[in-house]
């Protein structure tokens, strides 16, 4: 077994001798390190070369010493984290924390050679419920017919509403626009050389044409002001190092999508401030809320580059009107900030009301452009994620330039370019999913939130997105996140449903929590009601 | 657009946004713009730009197209289009098993099943342009520094260091003993880190090397192994060329130095390999990151999610990959035809009066002017390597563009082009040697 051991650097200890890690192969040879690891600095102690010396090893030895007997102290257990003298404790201690525990078996695994700070902070396992209830649905999901005793995957927001749809557009469609040339002969140039890395043009022009046509015509999209990305996760990262620098800070209202966590902040050292939004005005934005926030942040010496709002919101489901997105522009000029208008969900509407995105107020009215920055996707509303397809449009220049030389890290794959070109400029089918599409979406929509009610739980009224943001907080004791992590953990682990809790979102009130029901099919609606019944019951 | 007030000053942006890191502005890419102004075509533009400074393969493009042709259920999604569904919807940063396996068996295949690459140790990235970004953001901190030897990759600057904040300390090498890196050298450019205070996380060499077109001896990837373990830092090979290497049995993996020392300390090295090169499928953006470390490889993994590979992609390849009748029949025929290749070049220059470093792989090779400089330093190349630019009409990329120590050294790539063009371009040179010659014989008369 290995075992993790206080790594020393030679350098900074001149009269150690290194002394070599125990090789991956077995206790045997874990057993003669050990001696070694007690014979050697001995060695260096009884050969010291004068007072200076002795001086310095002898208090070092000794404190290696003391560690060597803590470490045989806690040698039975696999996970055994011995303090470490090096300056970097912390970040050692979770190195052998999580590599002696996760690979014993397999070569070369245990080392002491050091990764980044950032790395470390990645590889610590993922504490949010958003996660750990996908990875947990994910390795026992619900079937059906084949696992009827799985768990049923509500935590994730994905369109499997209308993939029949796509299946028979590539049936009938698909060989003729991947290769074949023109004249049936088939050229793999196309797709094999070198791409522009932001996206080919034809591709730019398919994808702005299906923005505007998702978005209900009302406002046009302009190829040269987009960037492709690899999914909208590169996109909205991507945009973040362009507008802010390490340590600043971005405005979020409160819920929001608990991606943003992971996908602003990691590489980038951004700050996510919460705003929060509260049930008695429905979850609205409001700039008083914005401008305190922003006070506070500069009282803090924190720099506010921006704001991020997402519309159609995720999590709960409702879209920003025409007052609140003039009110946005205002606060963002005098401030002289950016803002960032997530607009993945914008065709997966169901209500009365239609969606009006940022491009469309801006075109209209003459604010200056410079500050608007728009996310978009091809995951939700084409029901495409696993093709990795992200849009950044942006009416600032710089921002493009920048964009679009950032974009070579995340590029999206040139023959899924030319599948997608030949989809999205179908229009006639691309208007047929889109209608379909949000028909199916509403059924569901009514039919689950009907179904909620039956067991006296209310959703927010929400017109779009591929989820309802339901209030469970009557069901949960006592009344605060502990709680409500409470059930969440009883619906995952008794109930067999994952659903996402608030507080993984930043809800400020417990007890919300977003239910995904376009992965399900209608009768599957009852079995969830079922579910969530027998655990609140109880 | 409007700006409401005068007073205000634009919305600001970051640093990352205004800096010059990505380097478009250095001769290397001037070169494309001139290219792309005024390209070379056989029939339309018979005096165009040739461009000679993208190591683009494109010897083998029928054999690919010969397996779609054969095999167009490889991207139908099998003939009952029920995978498509699954496939649509998979984004797991895992990455699809079926391909993983696939390209572990392909690296294998390269390295002439000389060494063994476990599937679930492959992580996948969009293109090694962001598997060497990946590693250098998990290996190091900003202001931390990688020791890459020299004449690098002249987008290393941009991928290793833009958004990382990490440096680039550089390991110098010279003609003296063809550009290999010595002990002496990794030395000189630890210690010249430490002198300015920069703590050094890894070293990064390419082998096959990229602009030398040399494969690294055995005994120097010892060396630098044992140099990287003494100092208790990275080692991270790009081996992105090595199925382009024309002798299989002339390239070294450091897979196989590993090996044979039975994994020892292998958990500080990674292995960076994509399909640009071998395959020449650069539009397909597929990247791999190899590592023996288990943290390393779990936070790549993570860190992935913002450079997926498209599902489509990964089917597709997954499918091509597998079949090692295909697979194997590729590796040789590429080969051999970049040997012919690099034959036909080497021979064209050596008639022009033009020598090259002995070389033995990738898509170029790595050319030595240094006899026409006018002045022996960086402005006498970018000099001479402007009038190449703009009288001969050849985009070649200078070696101080990729930090070269010794000026006059120029990497010139011939895979991306046809034959009859890559004629047009020795007899270009050709012409142009001619000329000097003559106004040399003028000048001494």
């Amino acid at each position: 077994m290995n075992h993790s051991r206080s790594r020393r650097n030679p350098t900074r200890e001149p009269d150690f001798p290194t002394v070599k890690p125990p090789s991956p192969g077995g206790s045997s040879s874990g057993g003669a390190g050990a001696a070694m690891r007690l014979i050697v600095p001995l060695q260096g102690v009884v050969q010291g070369r004068g007072g200076l010396i002795l001086g310095s090893i002898i208090p070092g030895a000794l404190y290696y010493f003391f560690q060597l007997y803590l470490k045989r102290c806690r040698s039975a257990k696999p996970n055994s984290n011995p303090p470490s003298p090096s300056s970097s404790s912390a970040q050692l201690a979770d190195l052998s924390r999580s590599s002696s525990r996760s690979n014993l078996s397999s070569r070369g695994s245990v080392g002491p050679v050091r990764v980044s700070a950032r790395a470390n902070s990645i590889a610590k396992p993922n504490a949010s419920p958003y996660y750990i209830g996908l990875e947990m649905a994910s390795e026992d999901p619900y079937d059906r017919f084949d696992n009827p005793d799985g768990i049923m995957q509500l935590g994730l927001s994905e369109n499997r509403l209308s993939l029949d749809l796509i299946e028979t557009w590539i049936l009938e469609n698909l060989e003729r626009s991947m290769i074949g040339g023109a004249d049936g002969h088939l050229n793999i140039s196309g797709i094999a050389t070198y791409q522009p890395l932001d996206g080919m043009m034809e591709m730019k022009i398919a994808v702005a044409g299906f923005m505007s046509q998702v978005m209900g015509t009302t406002v046009s999209f302009d190829p040269s002001r987009l960037v492709l990305t690899s999914g909208a996760t590169p996109a909205i990262e991507t945009l973040c190092f362009c507008l802010a620098d390490q340590g600043n800070a971005f405005l979020v209202p409160t819920p929001y999508y608990p991606g943003f966590d992971r996908d602003m902040k990691w590489r980038t050292g951004v700050e996510l401030i919460p705003v929060h939004c509260r049930s008695s005005d429905n979850f609205a934005l409001s700039v008083t809320a914005l401008d305190q926030a922003f006070n506070q942040a500069r009282k803090r010496g924190q720099k506010v580059r921006g704001i991020l709002i997402s519309n159609p919101s995720n999590p709960i489901g409702n879209m920003l009107n025409k007052e609140t997105l003039y009110s946005l522009l205002d606060f963002a000029r005098e401030k002289n900030i950016h803002i960032i208008s997530d607009e993945i969900f914008a065709g997966s509407t169901y209500g009365s009301e239609e969606f009006v995105s940022m491009a469309e107020i801006l075109e209209s009215e003459d604010f200056d452009k410079n500050r608007v920055h728009i996310i978009y996707g091809l995951s939700k509303d084409l029901s495409l994620p696993g093709f990795r397809v992200g849009v950044i449009y942006s009416f600032n220049t710089s921002v493009l330039a920048a964009a679009k030389k950032l974009a070579r890290f995340s590029s999206v794959s040139a023959p899924t370019q030319r599948i997608l070109i030949s989809m999205l400029s179908d229009t006639r089918f691309i208007q047929r999913y889109i209608e379909t599409t949000r028909e199916r979406i509403k059924k569901m929509y009514v039919a689950f939130a009907a179904g909620l009610k039956q067991l006296g739980i209310e959703c927010t009224k929400s017109s779009a997105g591929l989820y309802c943001w339901a209030d469970m907080s009557g069901l949960i004791r006592p009344y605060n996140e502990k709680g409500e992590l409470e059930l969440w953990d009883k619906l995952l682990k008794i109930g067999k449903i994952n659903i996402t809790p608030g507080s993984a979102c930043h809800c400020i009130e417990p007890g919300w929590f977003r239910c995904c029901f376009t992965m399900l099919a209608e009768e599957d609606i009852p079995v969830v009601i079922k579910r969530i019944q027998r655990v609140v019951e109880t | 657009m409007a700006i409401e007030t005068d007073q205000q000053p634009p919305v600001g942006l970051s640093r990352v946004a205004v800096s010059e890191t990505h380097g478009e502005d250095s001769p290397y890419f001037a070169g494309w713009k001139a290219y792309d102004e005024n390209p070379y075509d056989e029939s339309k533009n018979p005096s165009g730009v040739i461009q000679m400074g993208l190591a683009e393969n494109q010897v083998s493009f029928d054999l690919l197209e010969e397996f779609l042709k054969q095999h167009s259920e490889a991207s139908i999604w099998g003939n009952k289009i029920s995978g498509f569904r699954e496939n649509a919807l998979f984004q797991d940063y895992h990455g699809l098993q079926s391909f993983r396996k696939a390209m572990a068996s392909f690296m294998e295949q390269i390295r002439g099943g000389r060494a063994k690459f476990d599937p679930d140790r492959v992580v996948l990235t969009a293109g090694a342009t962001a598997a060497n970004e990946l590693l250098t953001f998990i290996l190091a901190d900003p202001g931390d520094a990688l020791l890459v030897p020299t004449p690098y990759y002249p987008g290393f600057d941009r991928d290793l260091r833009w958004r990382t904040g990490v440096k680039i300390v550089p390991i110098h090498c010279d003609s003296s003993n063809n550009f290999q890196v010595t002990p002496q050298a990794l030395e000189a450019a630890y210690n010249n880190a430490e002198a300015m205070n920069i703590k050094v996380r890894g070293v990064l060499i390419t082998n096959p090397s990229n602009p030398l077109g040399t494969t690294i001896q055995r005994s120097v990837l010892e060396e630098i192994l044992d140099f990287v373990t003494r100092k208790n830092i990275h080692l991270v090979s790009d081996e992105i060329y090595s199925g382009s290497v024309f002798s299989s049995s002339e390239f070294v993996s450091i897979a196989e130095v590993l090996e044979a020392r039975n994994n020892k300390g292998s958990e500080r090295v990674h292995i960076v390999y994509s399909l640009s090169k071998d395959l020449g499928l650069p539009g397909f953006r597929v990247g791999t990151i190899y590592s023996y470390n288990d943290k390393v490889v779990t936070t790549a993994r993570r860190m992935s999610s913002f450079t997926l590979i498209s599902s489509q992609t990964q089917h597709l390849l997954a499918s091509m990959l597998s079949d090692k009748e295909f697979t194997q029949n590729y590796i040789e025929t590429n080969r051999e035809r970049l040997r012919k290749r690099y034959g036909m070049i080497i021979q064209g220059l050596r008639v022009a009066g033009i020598e090259c470093l002995q070389g033995n792989a990738g898509l170029f090779c790595w050319m030595n002017l240094s006899p026409l400089l006018e002045t022996p330093t960086r402005e006498g190349e970018l000099a001479l390597w402007n009038s190449i630019l703009h009288e001969v009409k050849l985009n070649i990329s200078p070696g101080s563009s990729c930090h070269c120590s010794e000026p006059g050294w120029f990497r010139v790539c011939f895979a991306n082009m046809s034959e009859q063009t890559l004629e047009v371009a020795l007899d270009r040179i050709h012409q142009f040697m001619k000329r000097r010659c003559d106004k040399e014989k003028l000048g001494h008369v």
